[in-house]
């Protein structure tokens, strides 16, 4: 048996990359399939009750606070990838056309560094520049451009939207910039040889082939942009509360961890779907062009 | 040229909330806003005295060498069954492997939190955290081991073998070396997101805190903030160090293996 797995090139590949599998599958598949199967159970005070049910479920739906919470989220996510994808691109573009090769790589690093660093401190700094007293505040005030502080901008949906933004700018800068380094700058050529202007050039034929890379950028800003309480918790307010909020408190304080799988299961899956129609939408630019 | 504009403004924009840190962590007054009141190193200096924090501290250290042990070991599996060899269902097999890449962290955190405490009536630890940074670090490892190991010829292993050295040892005498910047490069990304960590250590932690957590429990006590300050400085000016080495390591190996480097750790 062993002589035959590492006899061919398949069973050796196989092989190798079994420790990483096996981590996977025991770390990720298995308890994945353990929420699934929780959120089926009830919490009876301490214990667990086991029997098969489908009335966390059915709070869910009934509850009207477990749907505006998982529509505030997705309304969220929603425009932080809008927002971060918009801007990002210009960044991406900039970098693939317009800076020397050998500059690439330390742009790409200056991009990236402050993603890397203290997520929490970062998070509470957008509070320190957003706040009362806030640098943009102040800054405001002394310009003599405001007299009261503004108070649109800390404890609601739009510091929550400016702080993830501000988080998941990299991610959304990476896919692009990949995907508009892989295009072929002779199509660029032809296209204004064949008389398109710069813009209609960008427009025809950039854009179309940097598609990849935009839909990648927001799948990876949307799907993790859900899973994130500590933006919500500091910079929300009570008005700024998102599904993972509620997950945290159904699971380390309400100790409903039934409920919590429940929600964890449904944001998951509204997610899914969600990004599911999203590369459907977008099908067409996707097909391979090498 | 107004592009160039647009991209250092955005460049400022990214770093406008780290570079304020310095800046309160040496303003003397309690409250975190301006105006400022005068410079002072005494938050740097409550940092030394501060045992409940070094607790924290060692526990994230120990807890991030692990991580990045563990997670560039399975990284280097990973990445050179990728690079080397075709088997059975490759893409799905590495898709998944991928996964957690984009996986909300909360998902992984509540997952292994119900199998841990609900299934297998385990106690929660820094082992239980490991586990958990281990899974979500191990992309990011490959990511960075696919740039080594990608162009890495796979002909030179088996001359060796063919001058009679064991698989092992061509392994070690032969590929070991060529890939070397990217398993330190690996070893240090993994290093730098488990110490930061957070969501997933507020969930998995026992009873005593990583320094994610101690500073979140620090962030409800205004008094205390001019200190988080203080060691948001030292924490940002330690992972800056520790990405650049990371960086120049991982173009170094790209180098040593001929690739052209493409930029970027994704």
């Amino acid at each position: 048996m062993w002589r035959r797995l590492t006899a061919t090139e398949g069973g050796q590949g196989l092989l190798m990359v079994s420790p990483p599998l096996i981590y996977a599958l025991a770390l990720l598949a298995v308890p994945l399939g353990a929420i699934l199967l929780f959120s089926f159970w009830t919490q009876d005070f301490m214990a667990v009750d086991t029997t098969f049910t489908l009335n966390n479920y059915r709070e869910i739906a009934e509850k009207p606070i477990y749907g505006a919470l998982l529509q505030r989220s997705l309304f969220v996510a929603g425009c932080v990838t809008i927002v971060t994808v918009i801007v990002a691109f210009p960044v991406a573009y900039f970098v693939s056309f317009h800076v020397r090769p050998e500059r690439k790589s330390l742009w790409l690093f200056l991009i990236t560094i402050p993603f890397w660093t203290s997520y929490l401190i970062r998070v509470f700094l957008w509070k320190v520049i957003l706040g009362y007293n806030g640098v943009i505040n102040t800054g405001l005030i002394n310009l003599g451009l405001i007299e009261e502080p503004l108070t649109f901008i800390l404890y609601n949906v739009n510091a929550v939207i400016i702080t993830l933004a501000h988080a998941f700018a990299p991610f959304a800068i990476l896919p692009i910039f990949v995907a508009l380094e892989k295009i072929d700058r002779s199509l660029l050529e032809a296209s204004q040889d064949l008389g398109e202007s710069k813009f209609m050039t960008f427009l025809r034929v950039t854009l179309p082939l940097s598609m990849p890379g935009v839909v990648a950028a927001v799948l990876i800003v949307f799907i993790p942009t859900i899973g994130d309480y500590v933006t919500p918790e500091l910079m929300g307010g009570a008005g700024g509360k998102l599904i993972a909020n509620m997950i945290q408190t159904q699971f380390l304080a309400l100790n409903n961890a039934p409920l919590g799988a429940a929600l964890a299961i449904v944001a998951m899956l509204s997610v899914s779907a969600i990004s599911l129609v999203f590369v459907l939408l977008n099908r067409r630019w996707l097909k391979g062009r090498s | 040229m107004s592009l160039r504009v647009y991209a250092i403004a955005y460049l400022i924009f990214l770093y406008a909330p780290i570079a304020l840190l310095p800046i309160f962590a040496f303003n003397d007054a309690t409250i975190i806003a301006f105006p400022l009141s005068g410079g002072t190193t005494k938050w740097f200096g409550e940092l030394m005295t501060n045992r409940a924090l070094h607790t924290a501290v060692g526990n994230s250290l120990f807890i991030a060498v692990m991580t990045s042990i563990l997670s560039t070991l399975l990284g280097v599996c990973a990445a050179r069954a990728g690079a080397m060899y075709r088997f059975p269902m490759k893409a799905g097999i590495m898709g998944f492997i991928m996964l957690p890449l984009v996986l909300p962290e909360i998902i992984v955190a509540v997952s292994l939190l119900v199998v841990v405490v609900q299934i297998l009536d385990l106690g929660l630890s820094n082992w239980t955290i490991i586990a958990a940074h281990v899974l979500i670090c191990t992309p990011f490892s490959i990511a960075i081991l696919n740039g080594a190991f990608q162009n890495l010829d796979p002909s030179m292993e088996e001359a060796a073998m063919d001058l009679g050295e064991s698989r092992f040892s061509a392994f070690r005498l032969v590929t070991l070396p060529l890939v070397m910047p990217g398993i330190i490069a690996s070893m240090l990304i993994a290093f730098t997101i488990s110490l930061d960590e957070f969501i997933i250590a507020f969930f998995l932690s026992g009873s005593s805190p990583t320094m994610p957590v101690y500073i979140w429990g620090l962030l409800r006590f205004p008094q205390s903030l001019p200190v988080v300050m203080a060691l948001g400085t030292i924490l940002v000016a330690l992972s800056i160090l520790l990405l650049t080495i990371a960086e120049i390591l991982r173009r170094r190996g790209m180098a040593r293996v001929g690739v052209k480097d493409k930029g970027g750790f994704l």
